[in-house]
């Protein structure tokens, strides 16, 4: 009885905001249209999706931005834990480093990307200095290009000191001592790490992944900043839509969202099945 | 020494993106291809102070939302953290799902449904109506970063403090909120910089009437006046690497801090 007193808050908000949301989102997909009359259930949103070349255009951007700085932050992030966590002076360096990238706002973020990274950008004035390039023309176009790269950069500076204060707080938990012990049982360098510290950090690390990715193809401000009109991120193009005049365009916003939200979560089970068939594994 | 070039290129690589933002926000005038401007200005700084500027009531905006979002998500998450952290009860784990759910799934993707009825409720553009929304990404952190703190807190200290003769409201703020305090300082400190950084559900819900920083920053920088962007830019992220320094202890996550690590993830 307590408990659901101490509860009940906290699942009200999630309840309703998000549970709610959700389900809205879900209903306004399949045609259900809020305080008008004449709705009919029908799935035409999806059908629009999966024809318009140009939402699938997204689609793809979204996935390949989120894979690679995923990807990136992942390595980086891991990597840049491996190499101070046992240096004192340079782990607390590193990491007072890393906890005030970690609180800049992703838009700040974005907007430094523009001035570091544009034709016109810092790093582009740099190469012309040093006779590299001409004009800004001659810089290659990594703000607003196809790929997505300023967006990834972006994401990758700020998720990758994400993974490190991860992957550090899991190297500090007593990985050093069973290192120490697989020394002295004669176990190379490469032998303990892939048997000894991968298996220890690994579910945090992987989780730490799971929450880079799920935040990376939910982001809206990078995108719109750093990257094209079209093709653009999906939740650009879900505000997009939402935002039309138009109000057959609606369901279209609700079906890119209901996208991103069944993407994340069977990204999420999936791990927890990992997890969980790891756990039993070593159990 | 490798290690050492590896350590400068980690904090090089982290610090030296923020370098344009800071000479960008005094730049008087800075044309390619120069690499550095050629003359400086105060003009983004005084934009900063200016009383007829939209920057300073954007500012008010934010810290009123922030801090209205951080109260009411502890008071909504301290609870659950507490339930979740004491006690071991049937439907735990379907609790701690729902309850963790919000921090993974994309809030534009979980609320883009919602909008219509804030718009019929009358609280869409309105102030109220962009802390309610924010509590979506708050909440999950709050609950998160209590439970894990009430995992380890021994509520014997309370029993014996009423045992004493304490009443319970003596028993929360001379026991309970001391003993916690650490973690009640970092789950304010992310429901904050969460509320702080939001930009697409304020926009959502506020529908660019209701102007926090984000927005104005982001009209900035769409805009021609880099020096003004970068000024705002730097107002937006100054309060954030205060708190930093001010938490710094608190935040270094320890073995089993799980959840002040996540929150971390989403700002």
């Amino acid at each position: 009885m307590r408990i659901a007193l101490l509860l009940t808050p906290a699942l009200t908000v999630v309840l309703t905001l998000f549970v709610g949301g959700l389900a809205l989102g879900v209903a306004q997909s399949l045609g259900y249209l809020p305080f008008l009359s004449g709705w009919t259930w029908n799935v035409e949103a999806y059908q629009r999706l999966w024809d318009d070349p140009a939402v699938r255009a997204s689609f793809a951007l979204t996935a390949r931005i989120g894979l690679v700085s995923t990807v990136l932050s992942t390595v980086l992030g891991l990597g840049a834990a491996l190499v101070v966590h046992r240096m004192r002076r340079a782990r607390r360096l590193v990491g007072a480093v890393f906890a005030s990238t970690l609180s800049v706002p992703h838009l700040v973020g974005g907007l430094t990307m523009l001035l570091l990274l544009s034709q016109s950008g810092l790093l582009a004035r740099l190469t012309h200095a040093l006779g590299l390039t001409g004009s800004p023309a001659d810089f290659p176009a990594i703000t607003a290009d196809a790929f997505g790269w300023a967006v990834i950069a972006e994401y990758v500076w700020k998720e990758t000191p994400f993974v490190g204060v991860v992957a550090l707080a899991a190297l500090s938990g007593g990985v050093d001592e069973l290192e120490a012990a697989a020394r002295t049982l004669g176990a190379t360098a490469r032998q303990r790490f892939r048997h000894v510290v991968l298996p220890l950090i690994s579910p945090a690390v992987a989780a730490t992944s799971v929450l880079v990715f799920a935040f990376t193809v939910g982001s809206y401000e990078v995108p719109l900043l750093l990257g094209r009109p079209f093709p653009a991120a999906l939740p650009v193009v879900a505000l997009q839509y939402q935002r039309d005049v138009d109000l057959g365009a609606r369901p279209v916003a609700m079906a890119i969202a209901v996208v991103i939200a069944v993407l994340v979560t069977a990204l999420v089970l999936v791990y927890m099945a990992a997890m969980d068939r790891l756990v039993r594994r070593s159990a | 020494m490798r290690r050492g070039i590896a350590v400068a290129a980690i904090v090089a690589g982290t610090l030296i993106p923020l370098l344009p933002l800071l000479v960008w926000a005094v730049a008087g005038s800075w044309r390619y291809p120069e690499v550095l401007p050629s003359r400086l200005t105060a003009r983004g700084l005084r934009l900063l102070i200016d009383p007829q500027s939209e920057v300073l009531t954007g500012l008010g905006t934010s810290v009123v939302i922030g801090l209205a979002v951080t109260a009411l998500a502890l008071l909504v998450g301290v609870p659950a953290g507490r339930a979740l952290g004491l006690y071991r009860f049937r439907g735990r784990r379907l609790v701690q799902f729902l309850l963790l759910a919000p921090a993974i799934v994309p809030g534009v993707a979980a609320l883009l449904g919602t909008q219509v009825f804030f718009l019929r409720l009358g609280l869409a553009d309105t102030v109220l109506g962009v802390v309610l929304v924010q509590l979506v990404p708050t909440v999950p952190y709050v609950t998160l970063v209590m439970s894990a703190a009430f995992g380890t807190y021994d509520v014997g200290y309370e029993a014996q403090a009423r045992l004493l003769g304490a009443g319970p409201w003596r028993a929360l703020t001379h026991v309970t909120l001391p003993a916690l305090r650490p973690a009640l300082a970092v789950a304010a400190f992310f429901a904050f910089l969460v509320s702080w950084s939001e930009y697409v559900l304020t926009l959502l819900i506020g529908g660019g009437v209701v102007k926090t920083l984000p927005l104005l920053l982001f009209s900035y920088a769409r805009g021609s006046d880099l020096t003004e962007a970068a000024a705002v830019a730097l107002l937006l992220v100054a309060p954030p690497l205060v708190l930093v320094a001010l938490l710094a202890r608190d935040l270094v996550p320890g073995r089993d801090a799980r959840g002040p690590v996540i929150g971390l993830g989403r700002l």
